[in-house]
């Protein structure tokens, strides 16, 4: 994974490389990041301090620059001061002048609208003005920190002042947040618009899932492992849970998240991405292509249940007390119509269609102003077929259980049963737990840190690509769809474990969601 | 931390369990042994820097503190698990004929089956995998910058008695240096014909990456004195021109690249707790610095200044 100079020439072994030498950090070429609505909380809150702390860990090109567009009044100095205080404020590593001084030479402003062809020029000018005094190459990366409303303004302009060729030893590339469309034709519309322009290589879709330490442990963990890839299909697993929760409400998102609701801020990316990554096969490597191949195999596997009314539930919250505050109900939220029929929880069960799951429930569930914040996937084992003691011995024993706890407390739990001490035979559950250390995750990099420095690197196994976009909104369309047609969401109230229907659900089928 | 007087490796143990015990956690998920040598003076600020190293490597902490080996042996420890940090440590202090035992205090102590590494800071044996407390460990990290006196000799004895799992932190310190040096020539791919490492007088780590160079690029690297701090100026000369780093200010270096702007880039002094971390990142032999070594004790050969005390060089090769 060395990197090749920019120019890709084979003949040169650069010789003080050695695969060994896995000390060596893998720092990126010469290159720029040219970033759309710097003014937004993202790129405030996450972008920019991964970027310092890239920079901090000695991961960045010297020269590397840094461009903000916005339609802001703003001086080359007054964005440095934006980065500034950003820095200060939201950075993991701890600020120093050295760094800092590294980043600040690079730092230009672009002030315009999206449609202003002159701002266009100037951004032109810019990046050319930076390959020669910051040495960038002509390396440049298009953050599109924006609503996906604008991607063809930007993306046309970009075209047509052209920004989106690179010369013959250089590259150009584009990076999207999701969402990735809002279902199933939007996504091929922004797709179309961005392939246009991009090559799929060039496009680098941003999961932040998938940069977590967590998530890419969960391949570590199966397939460096021989303990648990035996039990890892329909013989041994009765179902599969996978949670993410959310204890905040939804903030100041309402203009984005009314209408668009928990199935597809969520489930559509987040929780079906780590489906994926628990149930595809074992990839020949770990190239990018063979990573989404796999992942493909498994969306594509996928089949809806029959009776969507039986097997899917939504909830939207109403007031109640959330962790001993009294919070409002989504309708009363800021700028949310009181006959929103939004929903805030939902939860649906999947089937993949392999040998390996034939028979696996995979339930999926995200809600916002749940019990707490926490996300987690947890693989449950079938009881053991033959229990040699008294069903008295065995009442407090439930199903084994191996949890992914992906965020906060990252690290495994296995669950499985135990004799309690004393002279009768009786087994209840215990739990032994893998935690990534009390203090580990100071210094793991935060998802951003590892996403961008991939985008930089041209590294690309980590984003998802379109065709997998497109497999899951065709998994999520239709229950969406006939959530539409079917009346309003049931209610919970804030901070509890969602709705009711979300219990009967999984008691139609025998189970009940772990409490996680 | 609880005080154990004139105790045994057994009971160290046993205070291990009974502090998880009393924690409410009997699981730690530690995942080696860290054995510190550190004389009184250095072992409290040894200690530190392992607990801050074990934050990012859960561990068990053996410090262990060597004093005069005359009289009566005597162990006694502190223990203590906690205080917001993972893994356990002990702060171990040796007096007496012990001394010269101390691996039988350490072995019941090692965590079962995981690795056990090993870290001198101070005064490094000159064999360090022949060492008693040495062999106990499949990594040996030694540090021959932190001697008194000279530390040059020191570090080419380390490289001369070079095992694999050794490694000193002369080497972790040019980590930084020899990232910024490869990433220039994958975007300079022209041939180097010569290079120049300029440090303080006494620097390891400016011998290290001067053989290393050496060892990579197959040409005469020119080792100049400076003012320091550390390393000051690393010069690559190509057909093309000069690459070069420099650092005068032990902060924040520029690079230079012929046809291209200068640039500056953050090329900080690391402190020991980093250093250790990244040594503990890795738990396999290093065979860069294998190599690195092998060169160094050859290009010392040349010199006769540098010799090592031993004959364990080669005998330099006449018009090499």
């Amino acid at each position: 994974m060395s990197p090749l100079p920019s120019g890709g020439s084979l003949r040169h072994v650069n010789p003080l490389r050695d695969p060994q030498d896995r000390r060596l950090p893998n720092i990126a070429g010469p290159c720029g990041l040219v970033i759309f609505g710097v003014t937004g909380d993202l790129s405030r809150k996450k972008v920019m301090p991964a970027i310092y702390d890239l920079a901090s860990r000695g991961l960045l090109p010297p020269g590397f620059s840094l461009v903000g567009f916005a339609r802001r009044d703003w001086q080359d100095q007054d964005f440095a001061q934006i980065v500034h205080d950003s820095v200060k404020e939201h950075a993991r590593t701890e600020f120093r002048e050295e760094v800092w001084d590294q980043l600040a030479e690079g730092f230009r402003f672009v002030s315009g609208d999206f449609s202003d062809d002159v701002a266009f020029d100037t951004l032109r000018q810019t990046i050319s003005d930076l390959d020669r005094v910051r040495g960038t190459g002509g390396n440049h990366a298009f953050y599109l920190s924006i609503p996906p409303r604008f991607f063809p303004d930007v993306i046309g302009q970009l075209k047509e002042h052209g920004l989106t060729e690179s010369g013959q030893d250089s590259w150009r590339r584009v990076v999207v947040e999701k969402p990735f469309g809002s279902d199933l034709r939007t996504a091929r519309e922004l797709n179309a618009i961005i392939s246009e322009v991009f090559p799929p290589e060039s496009v680098f879709r941003i999961d932040h899932y998938l940069g977590k330490e967590t998530v890419q442990n969960i391949l570590a963990m199966r397939f460096a492992n021989t303990m648990f890839e035996p039990i890892w299909n329909a013989n041994y697993v009765d179902h599969v849970q996978i949670t993410m929760a959310e204890d905040i409400g939804i903030g100041g998102r309402a203009g984005y998240y009314d209408g668009i609701g928990a199935a597809r801020d969520v489930i559509q990316n987040h929780l079906l991405q780590l489906m994926a990554l628990i149930a595809m096969e074992e990839p020949p490597s770990f190239d990018a292509q063979s990573l989404r191949l796999e992942k493909q195999k498994v969306l594509a596997s996928v089949v809806l249940p029959r009776r969507l009314d039986l097997t899917t539930a939504r909830g939207q919250y109403v007031e109640g007390w959330a962790g001993g505050r009294k919070v409002g109900g989504y309708t009363q939220e800021q700028d949310i119509p009181a006959d929103s029929t939004t929903e805030t929880f939902a939860a649906i069960r999947l089937d993949v269609e392999t040998r390996r799951w034939a028979g696996v429930p995979f339930y999926l569930r995200h809600g916002k102003r749940l019990g707490r914040r926490v996300t987690e996937v947890a693989v449950v084992f079938k009881r053991a077929p033959h229990l040699p003691f008294t069903d008295t011995a065995t009442e407090e024993l439930t199903q084994n259980a191996l949890v992914i706890r992906v965020q906060p407390d990252e690290g495994v739990t296995l669950r499985f049963g135990s004799k309690v001490p004393g002279g009768s035979m009786e087994i209840r559950d215990v739990n032994m737990d893998f935690a990534y250390g009390g203090s580990f995750t100071e210094s793991s990099p935060e998802a951003y840190e590892r996403l961008i420095l991939d985008v930089l690197l041209g590294d690309p196994p980590l984003f998802p690509q379109h065709e997998e976009v497109e497999l899951s909104w065709k998994i999520l369309d239709p229950i969406v769809e006939y959530w539409a047609k079917h009346g309003r969401p049931d209610t919970y109230p804030a901070g509890t474990w969602g709705p009711v229907s979300a219990e009967k659900m999984l008691a139609r089928d025998g189970r009940t969601w772990r409490r996680p | 931390m609880i005080e154990l007087l004139d105790t045994t490796s057994s009971a160290i143990a046993s205070e291990f369990v009974r502090a998880r015990r009393n924690a409410g956690s009997p699981a730690m998920g530690m995942i080696m042994t860290l054995i510190i040598v550190a004389d009184e003076e250095s072992a409290e600020e040894a200690m530190r820097v392992g607990r801050s190293a074990a934050r990012e490597h859960p561990a068990r902490i053996l410090g262990l503190m060597l004093n005069s080996p005359r009289g009566q042996s005597r162990v006694d420890a502190q223990v203590g698990i906690g205080s917001g940090i993972s893994g356990e440590r002990a702060l171990i202090q040796l007096t007496g004929e012990v001394v010269r035992h101390p691996e039988s205090v350490v072995l019941p102590l090692l965590l079962p089956d995981s690795p056990v590494v090993i870290w001198w800071c101070g005064t490094a044996p000159p064999e360090p995998h022949a060492d008693p407390l040495g062999a106990l460990a499949t990594r040996r990290i030694t540090d021959a910058a932190s001697v008194s006196t000279s530390k040059g000799r020191a570090m080419l004895k380390q490289c001369s008695s070079y095992a694999p799992g050794n490694t000193d932190l002369a080497w972790t310190r040019i980590t930084g240096w020899r990232g910024l040096l490869a990433a220039a020539l994958d975007q300079h791919p022209g041939k180097v014909l010569s290079a120049t490492v300029a440090a303080e007088r006494i620097s390891p780590s400016a011998d290290l990456l001067s053989a290393w160079l050496a060892d990579r690029l197959k040409v005469d690297v020119t080792r100049k004195s400076s003012g320091g701090p550390g390393i000051t100026d690393v010069v690559l000369n190509t057909k093309q021109g000069d690459i070069s780093l420099v650092r005068y200010d032990g902060k924040l270096a520029t690079l230079s690249t012929p046809g291209e702007p200068d640039r500056p880039v953050a090329l900080r002094r690391r402190n020991l707790d980093e250093l250790l971390s990244e040594e503990l990142r890795r738990l396999d032999p290093d065979d860069v610095y294998a190599a690195t070594a092998r060169s160094m004790v050859k290009l010392a050969a040349k010199k006769p200044d540098m010799k090592p005390a031993k004959k364990s060089a080669r005998p330099a090769r006449k018009g090499a």
